[in-house]
């Protein structure tokens, strides 16, 4: 399928009809899953502060999971030179920016009534999260500085491929060192340990997160393709 | 089913969470929209002859 979309017009007409439903899809879950969230009783030991989990968590998932795509997107564009791969990685990197932002602000206002603080300096989740953040805003800036394409494509995509090494100190950080922050209760081994009253929404909101990704990263590459076509035509007009 | 919004003491940070994420995402729908507007009507065949975006 990947290499069928690798050409600009058959992507452009697959994404057409593919990005609506991916948001329609996106909606439907989000309201099922905030249905199912605020119907869900208090937990015995966070009380209602738990209901921050259903949006932090679907946040801090795909935080990893578009970083793992502007990592992919990357290594096809430095690899195969594809302007379609580049353009992938471009619409990807404000989108996982906005995530994780929505991750730190939410764990950090999820924190403060469980840990008693609002950030912890040194702790190894926090900061990793931290770095991946400044990873996003500094494949945005490189890209926003060189005005070259052919110097920036490049130079994007070896920060981007570079930045593919926090993703496994992200996930094992709680695992590896000790941390405020608790451990794997869903993506661990022996299966999740969460209760299905809180399990089916956090994965419902999960999958609204996912689809609402998916849409938006086609409308933001069809926008880069339109961009680049744009460039074309305007440089044509110049000739 | 019934719904539960008394957030008691923790209202706050429960719907300090909501709000951010409300905004943020919401912001993201928005800028790529607007994005992809802009940039399909300067793509248009006939957009030399407008203002550049």
């Amino acid at each position: 399928m990947i290499p069928a979309l690798a050409n600009p017009d058959r992507f452009m007409a697959f994404s057409r009809w593919a990005a609506p439903l991916l948001g329609a899809l996106a909606a439907l879950l989000l309201a099922a899953g905030l249905v199912l969230d605020f119907t869900a009783p208090p937990d015995a030991r966070q009380g209602y502060a738990v209901h921050i989990m259903f949006i932090h968590v679907p946040a801090a998932w795909m935080s990893l999971f578009v970083y793992a795509c502007l990592g992919g997107a990357s290594f096809f564009s430095l690899v195969f030179r594809h302007a379609l791969a580049r353009a992938a990685a471009r619409a990807a990197a404000p989108l996982g920016a906005g995530v994780t932002a929505a991750a730190l602000i939410t764990g950090s206002l999820w924190g403060k009534p469980t840990w008693g603080a609002w950030w912890v300096w040194g702790d190894p989740r926090l900061t990793s999260v931290l770095v991946l953040f400044l990873l996003y805003t500094a494949y945005m800036a490189l890209d926003a500085a060189i005005e070259d394409e052919a110097r920036a494509a490049p130079a994007t995509a070896i920060l981007a491929l570079v930045g593919l090494i926090n993703l496994p100190i992200v996930h094992y950080s709680v695992v590896w060192w000790r941390s405020l922050h608790q451990g794997p209760s869903v993506l661990r081994a022996g299966g999740p340990s969460l209760p299905p009253v809180y399990l089916t929404p956090l994965l419902i909101m999960g999958l609204a997160y996912l689809t609402g990704f998916g849409a938006l990263w086609l409308v933001r590459i069809r926008g880069e393709v339109w961009r680049r076509r744009a460039a074309v035509m305007a440089m044509r007009a110049a000739a | 089913m019934s719904f539960d919004f008394d957030a008691g003491k923790y209202a706050p940070y429960v719907w300090g969470a909501y709000a951010v994420s409300a905004l943020i995402l919401g912001g993201l729908v928005a800028d790529t929209l607007a994005r992809a507007r802009r940039w399909r009507r300067a793509a248009r065949p006939d957009a030399s002859t407008e203002t550049a975006p």
